[in-house]
């Protein structure tokens, strides 16, 4: 290839397109994630299927009440539970490339998805204004920490990464709880109250959405502060420094872009820690939302519903962790797509 | 003669550690004329990158310049405020550090990387700057470099990456230019390209060249005049050709006939300096150097001896001094000293 | 612009490196870190309370914590109840004492299951390399991708309630994150000279596995293994505060912080307390981890 001369056009230097090569194995890449999603949910459908059917007792056995043979029989009848184990196991996953969950056990008549759709905005809704605090309040903190090392800056976001990150959601929930609603009552004006009636977009979000958010809080804040103290030290800040950048530019141009790269990774499994938290803090604090229904579900045994939240669960998971991969791959150049 | 580009007068840098305060550039004072090519050697430890990174006011916390001046074309680099501090550096000097493979931010084009370089300061527009990324890169010989301005540093080799530092370096024209071992983590080959590349961009973009290194042989290639130092402070200085004949202090001595060179014919026997540098908290009395020196004398473990001429244009900090040490003496190495590889070098030579 | 400073100070040599033995190493850097020392003591006084507290009741210094007195529900502070008494009439403070039991308990049997499950699949994964890794790490990866908590209830909505399945529902879950570990570990040290100096003096694999790569791997799964303490508490003081843990009326301060829940209005100490004790009891095996990671860390060890 001859040597091009002179200046490439303006503006090609920064540019942000993907080559088209690259292009061509994201899209790749991204199908061979989805595919892979197939086997995830097969095993976990199966997991649970398998446990819940050589479960021992009936889901009828309730305490207090003791259901007649003849109407176990009419249940079992009903919800397909006397057919043998495959053709059980078989006719749900066809059900379920369907969109179709069944019955519920615990109200009947009641499919499963329509339970679901019923639960879901609440969860959503908390799940994701509690998923931009995190990202908000998370980094920054944590890079304001590391910029400020040894100052007291620095040490109150180390006390609170630390105490925040191993306090768990239920306790912190009960301290909010007696600190505004039970202590701070006239003062708040009864702001912070549990949510009583509908669940609704107002400040009594307040409380559950801080609650969920604390401890992916300091765990991100913990790994931005170390991440960004590890790229202050690095070679390539010195010779950002050389060259007489501005601090500014510095931080953003060359510690951020960097020491975020660990920290985009490590906001996929924050997903799964926001949907283990909703379920706590919906029981604390009273919200009709999905991680309560599974409680539930649990607690009634409710196969159903456990089953399809389950697989709920599992597919926002699943693609959380795959928009965070992909994020990555697009911010790291050094990633190789596999 | 005119006045010098760079005059660092009694520079001390300490870091204050919790085992006490450091000394790592201990009082030095020397210049630097336009256009010189100057070598600093010595072990690690010795201060001489702490000397380089005090001229860039870049001295890492817990460290500290706390006295002396640094005047580059007649200014304080000590006094000047951070705003100053930031145009001076990669404008005035500009440094390329020892190990190219991490000086590179990795998530960042070379291209970009160079540019910023240039519009992080007045002396190129937006635009000027970024024409200039290409032929700066051709002028470091980097093939298809309007390809390779869009690539990131993990896509280049070692020696490409040293290269695109020194195009960085060289962005702004600067009058000095601070090359911090910047051949050692390389392999030989490409060692002696970019020692080659220094030395050609000296004459003709006339910048001057500080190359720090323990490599006496680099230093002969490149350089014009050489600072000795050891334990912070400067132990001999002079023209190359002067200190490779007659070096006055040991340890610049046991430098030079540590390194086996064949273009000198060889009466001498390599020799290896046996013991380790000081400890910069608690530093030995007298001559810095006297716990390892073979030739001391008594006078050297009480009493700190001065710089003192001993030709012109050289100067020595020795007691003893090498002409007066007889050449009976300076043989009388034991075995153990010669190393083994060495030992084989010189019979290599002495067969070829 | 003291970030300005940010320079490596590798290039000075003035660490002069002890030659003391590691692990004295270790905890001489341990013990020089109040926060971790302090998580200690605490721990300590636990363990102390937890062996002692049904001794305690025998010799009546505190009251019996099942013992119900519905006439006096709710009473406040008074010699015989130091913290006052719950909705059945029952000793808070007894209950708080004996709940440390359970949470101990849980801690320490659930890391021994995670050492049994997880240790064998690292080992494994790590050693043999190649296809048994691959699928093994598969497995780990789906294992992984699904929220812990939630298998953990599927898991007690099917097999019930009790204490034996909240050990082993616990035990079975949490053990990848060690697995990983240690498969990274031996990874890293197979291919080190020691183990092929084993290699080429013929040892067996489960020589070598046992001998010279465990060992040597001990440092970080201590580290991880004091994380999971705290997790495991944590675990089944949610499950029982949800309603599917420890049945009662054994007191574990999940099903307390439950029960105070309810009259959280009224009577806020009843949460308080026992919510307190699990949040200190998380926070002192966190400072203890945190303490080890700092003494043990090759990294600083340099």
């Amino acid at each position: 290839m001859a040597v091009a001369q002179g200046a490439p056009p303006r503006g090609a230097l920064i540019s942000f397109k993907i080559p088209r090569g690259r292009a061509v194995s994201l899209t790749l890449y991204i199908i061979r994630r989805i595919l892979w999603l197939i086997p995830v949910l097969f095993f976990v459908i199966t997991i649970t299927f398998v446990l819940i059917h050589f479960a021992p007792g009936s889901p009828w056995d309730k305490e207090g009440k003791q259901l007649s043979a003849a109407v176990v029989r009419n249940l079992n009848a009903k919800y397909g539970l006397s057919d043998p184990f495959l053709v059980q196991y078989g006719r749900y996953l066809v059900n379920v490339v369907h969109f179709d969950f069944g019955l519920s056990f615990q109200y009947e008549d009641q499919p499963v998805s329509g339970l679901i759709l019923k639960s879901w905005p609440p969860t959503a809704v908390i799940g994701v204004l509690a998923f931009l605090m995190i990202v908000i309040f998370g980094i920054g903190i944590g890079v304001v920490a590391a910029l400020r090392q040894n100052t007291w800056v620095d040490y109150i976001v180390v006390g609170f990464s630390t105490v925040g990150a191993s306090t768990p959601a239920f306790v912190l929930g009960i301290i909010l709880i007696i600190i505004f609603s039970v202590t701070l009552y006239r003062i708040t004006g009864g702001n912070f109250s549990l949510p009583t009636g509908d669940f609704a977009l107002d400040q009594h979000l307040i409380m559950p959405v801080v609650t969920l958010a604390t401890l992916p809080i300091a765990f991100i804040a913990r790994l931005t502060r170390a991440s960004t103290l590890e790229v202050l030290r690095q070679d390539y800040i010195r010779t950002a420094w050389a060259k007489g950048l501005r601090e500014r530019l510095v931080v953003t141009k060359h510690v951020l872009k960097n020491s975020l790269i660990p920290v985009v990774s490590a906001l996929g499994p924050t997903f799964a820690v926001l949907i283990t938290g909703s379920v706590i803090v919906e029981s604390v604090f009273n919200i009709p939302g999905i991680g309560r229904a599974f409680v539930v579900a649990v607690s009634s045994r409710d196969y159903p519903m456990i089953l399809a939240t389950t697989i709920l669960f599992s597919v926002v998971v699943a693609l959380a962790n795959l928009v965070v991969d992909l994020l990555y791959t697009v911010i790291d150049p050094r990633v190789r797509l596999g | 003669m005119a006045a010098p580009l760079l005059r660092v007068e009694d520079l001390r840098t300490q870091f204050f550690t919790s085992r006490g305060v450091v000394h790592a550039v201990d009082g030095i004072s020397f210049s630097v004329a336009r256009g010189e090519t100057v070598g600093i050697v010595g072990e690690s430890g010795s201060g001489k990158t702490m000397t380089a990174f005090s001229i860039l006011r870049l001295v890492p916390d817990p460290g500290r310049i706390v006295s002396g001046r640094i005047l580059f074309k007649d200014q304080d680099v000590v006094q000047m405020n951070d705003d100053d501090v930031r145009e001076f550096r990669g404008n005035d000097v500009a440094m390329i550090f020892q190990d190219p493979m991490t000086s590179m931010n990795p998530v960042t084009r070379v291209g970009v990387q160079i540019d910023e370089a240039m519009t992080a300061h007045e002396r190129f527009s937006k635009k000027e700057a970024e024409a200039r990324v290409v032929p700066l890169l051709q002028k470091v010989r980097i093939p298809e470099a309007v390809q390779r301005a869009r690539d990131y540093p993990h896509q280049f080799s070692g020696g490409m990456r040293q290269r695109a530092m020194i195009a960085m370096g060289l962005s702004n024209e600067p009058a000095l230019l601070i090359a911090d071992e910047p051949t050692t983590a390389l392999d030989v080959t490409v060692q002696a390209q970019i020692i080659q590349l220094l030395k050609q961009l000296n004459r003709e973009v006339g910048a001057a060249i500080i190359l720090i290194t323990h490599n006496m042989a680099l230093v002969a290639s490149l350089c014009q005049r050489i600072i000795v130092m050891y334990a912070g402070r400067i132990v001999e200085e002079g023209p190359v050709e002067q200190i490779f004949d007659s070096p006055q202090h040991p340890y610049t001595w046991s430098l030079l006939r540590s390194v086996p060179r064949v273009d000198v014919a060889r009466v001498e026997r390599l020799v290896s300096i046996k013991g380790l540098p000081p400890d910069l908290v608690r530093m030995p009395p007298g001559c810095k150097f006297h716990p390892r020196c073979r030739f001391k004398v008594e006078k050297c473990e009480r009493e700190e001896p001065p710089l003192e001429e001993v030709a012109p244009n050289q100067v020595a900090r020795c007691w003893v001094m090498m002409r007066n040490v007889p050449q009976e003496q300076r043989e009388e190495t034991k075995a153990g000293e010669v190393s083994q590889q060495a030992a084989t070098e010189l019979k290599q030579a002495g067969s070829g | 612009m003291a970030a300005a400073a940010a320079v490596s100070l590798e290039q000075i040599d003035w660490e002069n490196p002890e030659q003391i033995g590691l692990w004295r190493d270790a905890w001489q850097r341990f013990r020089r870190n109040p926060i971790a020392v302090g998580g200690l003591i605490f721990v300590c006084l636990l363990v102390l309370d937890a062996l002692l507290a049904p001794l305690l009741v025998s010799l009546h210094l505190i009251a019996d914590p099942l013992k119900q007195d519905v006439a006096h529900s709710y009473a406040g502070f008074s010699p015989q109840h130091l913290l006052g008494t719950d909705y059945l009439g029952r000793d808070l403070l007894s209950r708080v004492m004996f709940g440390a039991r359970i949470s101990l308990m849980i801690g320490l049997t659930v890391q021994a299951i995670y050492l049994a499950i997880g240790g064998t699949v690292g080992l494994i994964a790590g050693y043999f390399g190649g296809r048994v890794d691959n699928l093994l790490m598969r497995f780990v990866d789906i294992w992984y991708a699904f929220p812990d908590l939630l298998f953990l209830l599927v898991v007690v909505a099917v097999l019930g309630p009790s204490l034996f399945t909240i050990f082993v529902a616990i035990g079975v879950i949490g053990w990848v994150d060690l697995s990983r570990l240690i498969r990274g570990q031996v990874l890293s040290l197979k291919e080190k000279e020691f183990v092929e100096g084993a290699r080429a003096a013929g040892s067996g694999p489960s020589k070598i596995i046992l001998r010279h790569l465990l060992p040597n791997t001990l440092g970080p799964i201590i580290v991880s293994l004091t994380f999971g303490i705290p997790r495991a508490i944590f675990l089944e003081a949610t499950l029982s505060y949800l309603g599917v843990g420890i049945p009662p009326p054994t007191p574990s301060w999940g099903i307390m912080i439950q029960d105070g829940y309810q009259a959280i209005f009224a009577y806020p100490h009843q949460v308080l307390v026992p919510a307190l004790a699990l949040a200190i009891t998380m926070l002192s095996f966190s400072f203890i981890g945190d303490g080890l990671r700092d003494a043990i860390d090759p990294r600083m060890r340099r």
